[in-house]
């Protein structure tokens, strides 16, 4: 965990509202893992903004992220040129605990929460399918980077303008029937998270979901990212940053 | 080198900056970035006598050079407490002072008796968390309730007892003189203003608790006339805090009349805070030519 001033190496757009930020960090690139996050400081802003980890480099020392403008803190954010320098805290969180290999796994995201999901698509390439949802055709990301590593790609979008129409978990449903996946990971919106996790949970696979929630320090300390665990104490609220922000689909209280 | 040690009923502290209840945890996650030691303390988050699972999220939104909060004491209990952090603690060579709440008087007595048999530092009494019935609000929004909670656990603990008072009273001064009265060893100022934030596009409050608590750089100039008033109103110390950023806002809160500080909201920002908090104050005294921090205390020179 570094708190520190790193330079933007790479800076872009994967469409109107969504940017990307590769940044120079060795030591919290050797540091980090997959599904782990970072804690930017946005110009003026008291609090942070909590950025979910796509890409790790550790032989460049580059950490990438690619983030949507939501509001003033992203908004400047996505005004970031190469050569600029941001204040990044991380990485943070637990990451995503990774199959070996040559198992099968399947990545589900939705929107913004497909990002993250592309560092499970490196670590298991061919072995890894992806169901990738959007609203629309302009508001993909990452599609071909998933097509570069990921054994099959599958992009849903809300109105059929690209790719085939529907929710990603009409495709999951027939997904988890014809094969039979390791483990599933997912990232995006609650419904779909639900869904997914209902999904995986009747085939009886391993499930693991990244959650979000308005966040504080982003380390531990201040408590405000609660979500509801069981535990094996009962239902306890714990905590997006510290001790997810990836948590066992059927240990998420809805 | 000015001298920034800080003596408060008995207790010394390196330097005055403290980490304030509820934004530093119990120390832990913060020693990642420099030792504890470099602190004069931590006030550590407010405990109950039972664990406490806190409010539903959200707990936490942005406003305009600040934060609200509903957090809701979210804690393990004293219990835990004094079995699993405060050992650690104790090994950081810096105050250690245990805030605690409740929602009875005999709630903050039971917690208090127990920490009056462990090694910690100082108490802090917590009567003023806005987003809890728990939370003991009710005792400190009055000069007769402050009075009453301070007696009750004054009587229950030999430990150095700080009474934290809220900004939402009527007249800071009264709050302070009953607290005085009642045997507090010292007061600290200010909690958190009580807010809400509306999502305009849901209607929506964006707390689920719907009101919670601002802190941050907002509220500074009230923490300023506060601490001021208090000062000018007892002879016990007066601990310093709300939207502490920079060191300027260090040196504004000891002039008005603080002689200890507490820094929040601003760890979030930045996690060096409180040390270029206390560096930029030790150079503020040295470029003046104060010989100690103590002597800035109070020294604001107010219009006629």
């Amino acid at each position: 965990m570094i708190q520190g001033i790193f330079p933007v190496v790479k800076a872009g757009t994967q469409n109107d509202n969504c940017f990307e930020i590769t940044f120079k960090a060795p030591d919290m690139a050797k540091e980090a893992k997959v599904g782990q996050f970072v804690h930017i400081l946005c110009d003026g802003k008291t609090l942070r903004r909590p950025i979910s980890i796509c890409r790790i480099d550790k032989a460049e020392g580059t950490l990438r992220i690619v983030f949507e403008k939501r509001g003033e803190g992203t908004a400047w954010l996505s005004k970031c040129k190469e050569g600029d320098e941001l204040d990044i805290l991380g990485p943070l969180g637990n990451g995503f605990p990774l199959c070996d290999t040559n198992k099968n796994v399947l990545v589900v995201g939705g929107g913004i929460g497909v990002p993250p999901l592309l560092g499970i698509a490196d670590f298991a390439a061919d072995g890894c399918d992806a169901v990738l949802g959007f609203r629309d055709r302009d508001h993909l990301c990452l599609i071909d980077d998933f097509k570069s590593v990921a054994g099959n790609v599958f992009v849903m979008t809300d109105d059929g303008s690209f790719g085939e129409k529907g929710f990603v978990t009409e495709r999951v449903r027939a997904l988890v029937s014809e094969k039979a996946y390791d483990a599933v990971y997912a990232c995006g919106p609650s419904p779909m998270l639900k869904a997914v996790s209902a999904l995986a949970a009747e085939k009886g696979i391993d499930c693991y979901i990244s959650l979000e929630e308005r966040m504080g320090c982003g380390i531990g300390a201040c408590l405000v990212c609660a979500c509801k665990i069981k535990t094996a104490d009962g239902e306890k609220y714990l905590h997006v940053c510290k001790d997810g922000p990836v948590f066992k689909a059927s240990e998420v209280i809805w | 080198m000015a001298d920034m040690k800080v003596k408060i009923a008995g207790v010394e502290f390196s330097n005055p900056i403290i980490t304030a209840s509820g934004t530093y945890g119990f120390g832990k996650e913060y020693s990642n970035f420099f030792s504890l030691s470099e602190l004069g303390g931590i006030s550590c988050k407010g405990i109950t006598l039972e664990e406490r699972q806190g409010n539903p999220p959200p707990r936490i939104a942005e406003t305009p050079s600040g934060i609200l909060n509903s957090v809701g004491l979210q804690n393990p209990g004293v219990d835990y407490f004094i079995e699993h952090d405060l050992p650690w603690l104790k090994t950081q060579d810096t105050v250690i002072i245990a805030n605690i709440a409740g929602r009875t008087m005999e709630d903050y007595c039971t917690v208090a008796k127990k920490l009056d048999a462990t090694n910690v530092d100082m108490i802090e009494l917590n009567i003023s968390c806005p987003n809890v019935k728990a939370g003991g609000v009710a005792f400190g929004v009055t000069p007769q309730g402050v009075e009453e909670i301070t007696t009750a656990v004054r009587a229950a603990t030999k430990k150095p007892l700080i009474v934290k008072l809220t900004p939402n009273t009527a007249d800071i001064s009264q709050t302070a003189k009953a607290a005085e009265n009642a045997g507090a060893d010292a007061v600290s100022l200010i909690n958190t203003l009580t807010g809400m934030k509306i999502d305009i596009n849901t209607r929506r409050p964006v707390l689920r608790n719907n009101t919670g608590g601002l802190s941050g750089a907002a509220v500074l100039p009230v923490a300023v006339r506060m601490v001021w008033q208090a000062a000018n109103a007892v002879k016990i110390p007066v601990i310093g805090m709300g939207g502490i950023c920079r060191w300027q806002d260090a040196v504004e809160l000891m002039l008005a009349g603080a002689c200890a500080l507490q820094i929040g909201t601003a760890n979030f920002t930045d996690a060096y805070t409180p040390i270029k908090v206390r560096d930029g104050l030790e150079k503020y005294l040295d470029d003046n030519g104060y010989a100690s921090v103590g002597d800035i205390v109070g020294k604001v020179e107010v219009w006629e």
